[in-house]
């Protein structure tokens, strides 16, 4: 190898300069390494701690007894998480359904429509409002939406939905509910979604808006036959973004939606959501048996959940820039 | 051809519509937590600490969760930054950037983000049973870094990879380390942006109250130690609307306006900060 003869051997000696400098960079390498495989086994990590502490109920109850258990009962040893994960899906398919839309069509106005003093007064906006605890968030919910939905909503829901399946009045929850939740979350995830959507809307090539409308297509046409499906993808991950952020949230749900163990049969009634669980009760029933390990398992649970769909997020962002660059 | 004009005009119509609801939402949602606040807020309320009827409705303020919050969200952000930057820099072209490792890393920052932060709470908090310790100002700043970490990684990277590859390329043609380019040309050129990546997830760190609830516990005392419990804005809000006493209630009011003026001091900071500390960036 001639390269290997061209290079003068390294000598290390501590007075040389040049052996020093290269030492400092090779300690800065090193550091980068590590850091970088720290964070790329954290999840690992996570995982497997909490996997570790829930082992003891595992040993104890199947595992699909403990997810389906409809029984919650820590005194008499039942750990039935079901209401619980019925709780946490119906606030989330509630606040997505609800905030979906709207965000969506907020996002392409801004950026398809929008002048450039509504952009330059709206996206700073959404930017700052992303920021805001959700603590805030829930006192919002609490001040606002819930009296909102005791004071109005239920009376017209008493008069004109009862019966109605899913949309049955529940006036005993004092405006404690699912839709509260709901509501509160879907302002929650409303900056997120509506960001990431809007850039992936103003990556779409000019070129291909501008052949759409050259055919005589009006704007609308343009948007909703060749630039969402361009950006289709990555809509789909924003929206996925948005909903792993409601699936896990804690306080501001926490706040507004009654946590009542019982799986919801109507959008009035409360509910309990998994972290709302966690948060109420970890770190204190710890004398009764096997309790902290239900909890973590609980926790487990949301983890594997959020972590499969943002890996779904990740897979079909994936698959649209491979099919970008074909 | 009328037709589609007719739902042109509708999806306009739609879309305003939206983007109105979505704003007037987010602002009544600041204007009534100012309005509820402003109410209750006085000088006591940020300059005392809770006396021992507080709960009760007796006299003090939140200090001690003003103080503890800072605190908890300034070890967090350092903590996090120490791991942040590397991370950034092996994101780089010249480390590892364009690799396929690099592409695992950035995958795991993405899963990193979506973890809700209740379940880095959990986490912090079997650490510490482990450990062997209880809910302290440690064990908060750790749980908090793990949340504010993938925030500040990723906008960190974002902020490295803006810098020009010819201003890299001439530090490596004067024969400069890798090192030393990034210490002496690339770093100054971003120190704004970096700045900026810090506050937000600064911003980020002191409004999280799930992660904190089991790791840095609750008191009405200033932490003397980084054994020591520790209280927080947050949960401070979280509390005192839980009491059943309406002037208890009121001080919840307005310790969450506390918490929004400073988060939203942060975010104005930070925008000021990028504007002024990029003035002299090449672009």
């Amino acid at each position: 190898m001639r390269s290997a003869e061209a290079r003068p051997r390294s000598r290390f000696h501590w007075c040389d300069p040049m052996s020093f400098r290269r030492i400092k960079d090779s300690l800065t390498t090193l550091v980068a390494w590590t850091m970088s495989i720290l964070v790329t086994v954290l999840t690992a990590a996570i995982a497997a701690a909490l996997l570790h502490r829930s082992l003891p109920i595992l040993a104890e109850h199947p595992l699909m007894h403990l997810v389906l258990g409809e029984t919650w009962e820590p005194m008499n040893g039942e750990f039935g998480l079901r209401a619980f994960i019925l709780g946490t899906v119906w606030v989330t398919v509630l606040a997505m359904l609800l905030a979906t839309p709207i965000c969506l069509l907020t996002a392409i106005y801004l950026a398809e429509y929008a002048g450039p003093g509504a952009k330059a007064a709206v996206r700073p906006l959404v930017d700052v409002l992303a920021g805001i605890p959700s603590v805030v968030y829930g006192l919002f919910g609490v001040l606002v939406i819930v009296p909102l939905i005791q004071d109005h909503l239920t009376p017209f829901a008493e008069e004109h939905l009862a019966g109605v399946a899913l949309l049955s009045p529940r006036p005993e929850s004092g405006g404690y509910c699912v839709l509260a939740g709901g509501l509160v979350l879907a302002l929650m995830v409303a900056p997120v979604i509506i960001s990431v959507a809007e850039e992936v809307l103003r990556g779409v090539p000019v070129g291909i808006r501008e052949a759409s409308l050259s055919l005589g297509a009006t704007r609308w046409e343009t948007v909703a036959h060749v630039t969402l499906r361009h950006a289709l993808p990555g809509l789909v991950a924003a929206v996925v973004l948005g909903f792993s952020r409601a699936f896990g949230e804690t306080m501001a749900v926490l706040m507004v939606v009654g946590n009542v163990v019982a799986a919801p049969q109507s959008v009035f009634a409360p509910a309990y959501p998994l972290p709302a669980l966690i948060a109420n009760n970890y770190g204190e029933m710890m004398s009764v048996p096997l309790y902290d390990s239900a909890l973590l398992l609980a926790a487990l649970v949301l983890l594997v959940v959020v972590l499969a769909f943002n890996l779904l997020a990740q897979g079909v962002l994936a698959l649209a820039q491979r099919r970008a660059a074909r | 051809m009328s037709r589609r004009h007719a739902v042109e005009r509708f999806a306009q119509a739609a879309m305003l519509l939206s983007t109105v609801a979505v704003v007037s939402g987010l602002v009544l949602t600041v204007g009534v937590i100012v309005a509820n606040g402003a109410r209750s807020l006085n000088w006591e309320m940020v300059s005392q600490l809770p006396s021992g009827g507080y709960y009760l409705g007796g006299s003090g303020g939140v200090l001690n969760a003003i103080v503890g919050s800072l605190i908890l969200a300034v070890g967090a952000t350092v903590l996090a930054a120490l791991v942040a930057l590397p991370v950034a820099l092996f994101l780089q072209p010249e480390y590892r950037g364009e690799t396929r490792i690099a592409g695992v890393v950035r995958g795991s920052l993405d899963l990193l983000w979506g973890i809700p932060s209740i379940v880095y709470g959990a986490f912090g908090f079997t650490l510490l049973i482990y450990l062997g310790m209880r809910a302290s100002l440690m064990g908060g700043i750790v749980a908090l870094a793990l949340v504010e970490l993938p925030i500040m990684a990723r906008a960190m990277d974002e902020v490295l990879r803006m810098v020009p590859a010819e201003l890299r390329e001439a530090s490596y043609s004067m024969g400069a380390t890798r090192w030393e380019t990034m210490r002496r040309v690339v770093l100054p050129q971003v120190f704004g942006g970096l700045i900026t990546a810090a506050l937000l997830a600064f911003g980020r760190g002191i409004g999280d109250a799930a992660s904190v609830l089991f790791t840095a516990g609750y008191t009405d005392n200033l932490p003397r130690s980084l054994q020591d419990p520790v209280a927080s804005l947050p949960l401070a809000v979280f509390f005192q609307l839980g009491t059943p006493f309406p002037e208890v209630q009121q001080r919840a009011h307005a310790s969450a306006l506390i918490l929004l003026i400073v988060v939203l001091i942060i975010s104005v900071l930070s925008r000021v900060l990028t504007r002024r500390l990029t003035r002299f960036a090449v672009k």
